[in-house]
Parts: C-alpha cells; sequence; structure tokens
C-alpha cells in the first residue's frame, strides 16, 4: 500500500517538476515538441528508476555500514555520470533515431537535478528498496507527464500572438506556474 | 588593461549575461528555494563558493585531464565543494541549512556551474576564470535575492524578515508556494528582456 501512494505521491502530488523545481533545465529546453518531450521522458524515467536502486544498494550496503555518509554526493553523481555514459552508448548503437532527437540532452540527464534528487530523497526519508524503486519509477512518471503536457501547450503557443518579451522562457514560465496551480488541486488525493 | 578585462568578465556574468535572466541556467535552486530573501542569498552565496573554488581547480587541472573524462572529473571536483558548503552550512548557520534542505547537494548539479566550467573555466587561464566565476556568482545571487526579496514581500508582506506591508495586508500565499515562483520568474524575464530592448548601455546584450 505505502508503495502505491509513494507512487502516486511522486506522480501528482510532489510532482518532481511542478512542486520540487528538479528538472527545470529539461523541462524548459527539450519541451518544444511533443515527441521529443516523450522520448526525454522515457529516457528520464529510465534512469531515475535505476539510480533509485543503484544508489540505494551504495547507501545501504556500502555508505552506512562503513561510516561514510561524508561521500554521498560525490558518489552518487559519480554513478549517475557513469549511468548516462552507459545510456548514451546503447541508445546510440540501438535506436540511432532516437539518439538524434535527444541530441546534445542526453549527456544533460547528468546534470539534471532530478536524478540525483531521487537519489538523495530516497536516502533522506530511508524507504525500502521496493519503494525506492517505485518512488524513482513514479517521479520518472510524473515528470514525462509534465514535459509532455507542457509540449502539448508550446506547440500551440508557436502560433500565439505573444508579446515581445515574454517570448521564449519567460511565457514558459509563466505556463508552468498555471500547470503548477492546476497540479496543486491533486494535494490531498493521497498521503505519502 | 589586464584589470580592465578582469572587471569586464566580471560585469558580464553580472548582468549582460545574467545566468538566471538572460542564460537561464541554474533553474533548480532558483525556483525552489526563493521564498524569502535570506534564502535567495545563502543559496547564491553557497553556489558562488563553489563555483569559485571549483573553476579555480578546474582551470588549473584541464591540461592534464583527458577530455573524454572531463565530465566526471569536474562532477566531482564540483561535489567535493559542495560537500565542504554543506558541512559549513550545517555546523555554523543550522536554520539556515534546514530551510534549504536538499537543494544544497543538488548544488552539484547545477547546470550554471559545469556550464561555466566548460564553456570558461577550462579555456582561460586562471584569473579571468576566477573573475568570470565571481561575476556569474554575484549575478546569480542578486537574481536569487530579488526575486526572493518579491516573493517574501508579496507571500508575508516581509523582506529579509523586516515587516514591510503590516497587518492590514492579507499576504498572497500564492507567491511563496511553487506557482508563484514560475510566476514570478516569468514576469521578471519578460522585464528583463523588455529593458535589454531599449538599448540601455549597462544592459546590452554582450556581443
Amino acid at each position: 500500500m505505502q508503495i502505491v501512494a509513494v507512487f502516486f505521491v511522486a506522480v501528482l502530488v510532489n510532482n518532481f517538476v511542478l512542486y520540487y523545481f528538479v528538472g527545470i533545465c529539461p523541462f524548459i529546453g527539450v519541451s518544444k515538441k511533443v515527441d521529443a518531450a516523450t522520448s526525454m521522458g522515457i529516457a528520464v524515467t529510465f534512469v531515475m528508476t535505476i539510480t533509485a536502486a543503484v544508489t540505494w544498494l551504495i547507501n545501504n550496503l556500502v555508505l552506512i555500514p562503513f561510516g561514510l555518509p561524508f561521500l554521498e554526493y560525490v558518489s552518487y553523481i559519480v554513478v549517475i555520470a557513469s549511468l548516462v555514459q552507459f545510456l548514451e552508448m546503447f541508445i546510440k548503437k540501438t535506436f540511432p533515431e532516437l539518439y538524434k532527437t535527444l541530441g546534445i540532452f542526453l549527456p544533460l540527464i547528468t546534470t539534471n537535478c532530478a536524478i540525483l534528487f531521487v537519489a538523495l530523497i530516497q536516502a533522506m526519508r530511508a524507504y525500502g528498496f521496493i519503494t525506492s524503486i517505485a518512488f524513482g519509477f513514479g517521479a520518472g512518471v510524473g515528470f514525462t507527464l509534465a514535459i509532455v503536457i507542457m509540449a502539448g501547450i508550446r506547440e500551440q503557443l508557436e502560433v500565439a500572438d505573444i508579446p515581445r518579451p515574454f517570448r521564449g522562457a519567460a511565457i514558459t514560465l509563466i505556463v508552468a506556474g498555471v500547470l503548477a496551480l492546476a497540479f496543486m488541486g491533486f494535494t490531498g488525493l493521497v498521503s505519502a | 588593461m589586464k584589470n580592465e578585462t578582469l572587471l569586464s568578465h566580471f560585469g558580464k556574468g553580472l548582468i549582460q549575461n545574467n545566468p538566471v535572466f538572460v542564460q537561464v541556467l541554474g533553474m533548480c535552486p532558483t525556483l525552489a528555494v526563493t521564498t524569502s530573501a535570506v534564502n535567495g542569498l545563502a543559496m547564491g552565496a553557497a553556489t558562488t563558493f563553489v563555483l569559485f573554488f571549483s573553476a579555480a581547480i578546474a582551470s588549473l587541472v584541464n591540461v592534464i585531464v583527458p577530455s573524454q573524462v572531463r565530465i566526471p572529473v569536474y562532477a566531482v571536483i564540483i561535489a567535493t565543494f559542495v560537500t565542504i558548503a554543506d558541512l559549513i552550512l550545517k555546523a555554523f548557520f543550522p536554520p539556515l541549512s534546514a530551510a534549504l534542505g536538499p537543494y544544497v547537494p543538488l548544488i552539484v548539479v547545477n547546470c550554471m556551474i559545469l556550464g561555466r566550467i566548460e564553456a570558461f573555466a577550462t579555456r582561460n587561464p586562471i584569473l579571468p576564470s576566477l573573475a568570470d566565476a565571481l561575476g556569474m556568482g554575484a549575478g546569480f545571487t542578486g537574481a536569487l535575492m530579488v526575486l526572493g526579496a518579491i516573493r517574501e514581500l508579496l507571500g508575508a508582506g516581509e523582506i529579509f524578515g523586516a515587516v514591510i506591508f503590516g497587518s492590514a495586508y492579507p499576504p498572497m500565499l500564492i507567491m511563496i508556494l511553487p506557482p508563484g515562483a514560475f510566476l514570478v520568474l516569468g514576469i521578471l524575464m519578460a522585464l528583463f528582456n523588455h529593458l535589454q530592448e531599449k538599448d540601455i548601455p549597462i544592459l546590452r546584450k554582450a556581443g
């Protein structure tokens, strides 16, 4: 039950982009087209789920038993960077088309704060192994949901007559604000 | 002449290439911790600290780091300084550390830091790199403080904890909740764009 609650809280109530403000860079950078946004969402979900599992193992089997919590940030970032590197090589080899779409944003997943945030939060809340994975997966699904909705809106914005100073990042942020307002409606849906 | 160049590196980051308003970098701490001016200041200072020392180390070691592994190397350098900053905050400013919460470790993945190291510190000698780091850090801190002050003023009627509007003002709670962050930053960014178009010399886009 707790696992289901953790999942839905991560997707809707405490959406990573619209509640915790993590993963804003790809959220703004890759949300111009729905296709690219969907691929980005899937890539992030994949990395997040694996990161949650791997960092749980590192934290609970290495860092805590050996009393090394000060190495938390360094070890997490190394794991995430190597994971992304691996994923990049894998996608480049197996799905060259997808690789073209994601372009320069794949390496940027390394500096996607959402990934590190998953690792930090699961350690901070001392989730169990399965709950951690559910949390990472839910966070990824929530990110995908937000970025795909955003891309849908931005495809419409392309043809809208926006005042000049608001074009680009400014209007995107304001739309994100309205989306965040809408997502606030989910508050109280599930209690974590 | 040399000082002038250093000053211009500093100035570029502060205003013309402001990391938040112009380059749209480092969005996640910008939006997340700016519920009050003092939080914005603290996050800006911590980020500047990390950027300054990481840029120094990166500009010194870039000759011996093979370019294939440079990103992980920089990430480890940054993570080390973030750990130091986090421990300093925890030891000397516990309330601030609690208020910033998990967003202090997230400085590791602040794209502004890696961006400046990639784009500037590894291609320039140490002095200009430090001037650039300080300028970018100051621009970042300034942006966070302005955003924090506006949200605190509208959302709680205070700035730096000092009551401005008094009890007759019903606080706009939404401003210190997540949507307020997006809305205020979006409007500020549009204002910044508007002022840049006015061609005021100090704001003119860096060629």
